[in-house]
């Protein structure tokens, strides 16, 4: 599992949280996710408390914080945006070293910084404690719709041979000479864009046939046997469930 | 088990096709195949070789003649069981292995005929064992070589049980050892066997016959040693030996 593009999210290992099934996982993190958008944005505490759990999910899993860390990179682009909202907001103004910022700006801020960190970091735990193809099989047996648990399959399986291909194609090019270097090269890039769109496209319809040969009728064969005890749901749910009854509490108390 | 009748594993009987824009590509093939063979279907470029291949398990169908494995003619509602009964193995392991583990990936044909459980298991484990590939079970396809890509893509076929192997170059693109550890594989097999390539010796090596494929028509068919030892046959239909390589006459 060392080569694969797509593996850099998962962390193989077997802690209680690995061997979960995943519709269990998969189903805790949406619940969580839930809760966690449904807390006001004023009950700081309730938001500690969700990190604090997901501080004991990330340690049962033994997975480390340096891992968690890198991998939170993919927040950037929002915690950008949610930095500039007190700037841009209208309403009452404070002074914060120096800067006047929206009052109304600074709690959408945090409200957006804090719910979202606590998602990706929920789901960052999935990923690493879960294959990707597990985890599609997990979404397979919510009753995802079969079809788009297919296309998200064969993403997973053809993503590096697409890209080997695309590889190939860029040395063909810089092998005669071409290097897209400014907007006049665009055309170029653009045809090869297009016909790696036709290569994968024949090779979509290839597979087609190799799936039909086996008797492919337009659902895939569910083969693992993934039936999730009571127990496992039970611990699974144990996060969301924790959430929860934070959320009740913060609600009952300072409500 | 009806290998007592005397159905040949495969019969192609006047078979011509032209392509939707009007390039006709068979003009005629008759040949047929005989339970347990291994044979060689030699052509150059162009000859029509995919075609054909292509009317085996019915992915095109015949716009004149007929098509029959064991006995049953391949037609729109017979596709399901023709496909079960002919093993087609494609040039590209890529596309022929499309899960995301090889243990899915051979699993897929027995899982769609209904096999669950410790019986797919063993389907499973017997196809693997039988190219040699039993410890690749959990591995992803694409972290294979190639010559093991299509020692699995054999695998996932065998796995199907089928009456007749269909290989397409089985040969291209293997590195020396690749290619001799196939061949063993598909000499160990129990199965009819037609193997499409240009590669001769190859098919010297693992087809006792041979039928040559070209202008859309067999152009002759005989034991493989005796045709390839006929030069001016050969050069009539494009088909050459590796420099260096001379077949006696037998």
């Amino acid at each position: 599992m060392s080569a694969g593009h797509h593996h850099r999210l998962h962390l193989p290992g077997d802690s209680v949280v690995h061997r979960l099934p995943p519709q269990c996982k998969l189903l805790a993190v949406l619940a969580f996710a839930i809760v966690v958008v449904a807390t006001p944005r004023e009950r700081f505490w309730a938001f500690a408390a969700y990190a604090v759990l997901l501080g004991a999910v990330a340690a049962a899993a033994r997975v480390p914080a340096g891992h968690i860390a890198r991998r939170m990179v993919i927040e950037v682009p929002f915690v950008l945006f949610a930095v500039l909202i007190p700037v841009i907001g209208l309403g009452e103004r404070v002074s914060v070293l120096g800067l006047s910022l929206s009052v109304e700006g600074l709690w959408a801020a945090w409200n957006i910084l804090a719910k979202a960190t606590l998602g990706v970091v929920a789901s960052i735990l999935l990923a690493a404690t879960t294959e990707p193809r597990v985890i599609l099989l997990g979404a397979q047996r919510l009753r995802l719709p079969d079809l788009l648990v297919q296309i998200a399959m064969f993403m997973l399986r053809y993503m590096d041979v697409i890209l080997d291909e695309m590889r190939r194609m860029r040395v063909a090019r810089e092998s005669r000479g071409f290097e897209a270097r400014n907007a006049r090269h665009i055309p170029v890039i653009a045809r090869s864009a297009g016909a790696l769109f036709i290569r994968s496209y024949e090779r979509g319809e290839r597979v087609h046939l190799a799936m039909l040969s086996r008797g492919y009728t337009g659902r895939m064969p569910i083969m693992a046997d993934m039936t999730a005890s009571t127990a496992q749901w039970a611990t699974a749910l144990a996060l969301p469930a924790g959430a929860f009854a934070v959320l009740g509490l913060s609600l009952a108390g300072l409500g | 088990m009806n290998s007592l009748a005397p159905v040949n594993s495969l019969e192609v009987s006047r078979l011509a096709y032209a392509y939707p824009d009007g390039t006709q590509a068979l003009f005629g093939v008759d040949l047929s195949i005989a339970r347990g063979e291994r044979v060689a279907l030699l052509g150059p470029n162009g000859a029509g070789k995919t075609t054909l291949v292509m009317h085996l398990n019915g992915i095109l169908t015949a716009g004149h003649g007929t098509v029959t494995v064991a006995g049953t003619p391949v037609r729109k509602d017979t596709l399901k069981e023709v496909r079960q009964r002919v093993g087609l193995v494609f040039q590209d392991p890529d596309d022929q292995l499309f899960m995301p583990t090889v243990r899915d990936d051979v699993a897929f044909g027995p899982a769609n005929a209904g096999l669950r459980g410790a019986e797919l298991d063993r389907v499973v484990t017997a196809a693997l064992e039988r190219v040699g590939m039993l410890d690749a079970i959990d591995r992803p396809p694409h972290h294979l070589s190639f010559g093991q890509r299509r020692r699995v893509a054999v695998a996932t076929v065998l796995a199907m049980e089928p009456e007749i192997l269909v290989l397409d170059e089985p040969s291209s693109n293997l590195d020396p050892a690749a290619r001799r550890e196939l061949a063993e594989i598909l000499r160990s097999l129990d199965v009819t066997v037609l193997m499409v390539t240009h590669d001769l010796p190859y098919a010297l090596e693992l087809c006792e016959r041979s039928l040559i494929l070209s202008g859309g028509v067999i152009a002759a068919d005989g034991p493989t040693r005796k045709l390839l030892s006929d030069a001016e046959l050969l050069a009539e239909h494009r088909l050459e030996l590796p420099y260096g390589f001379t077949i006696p006459a037998v």
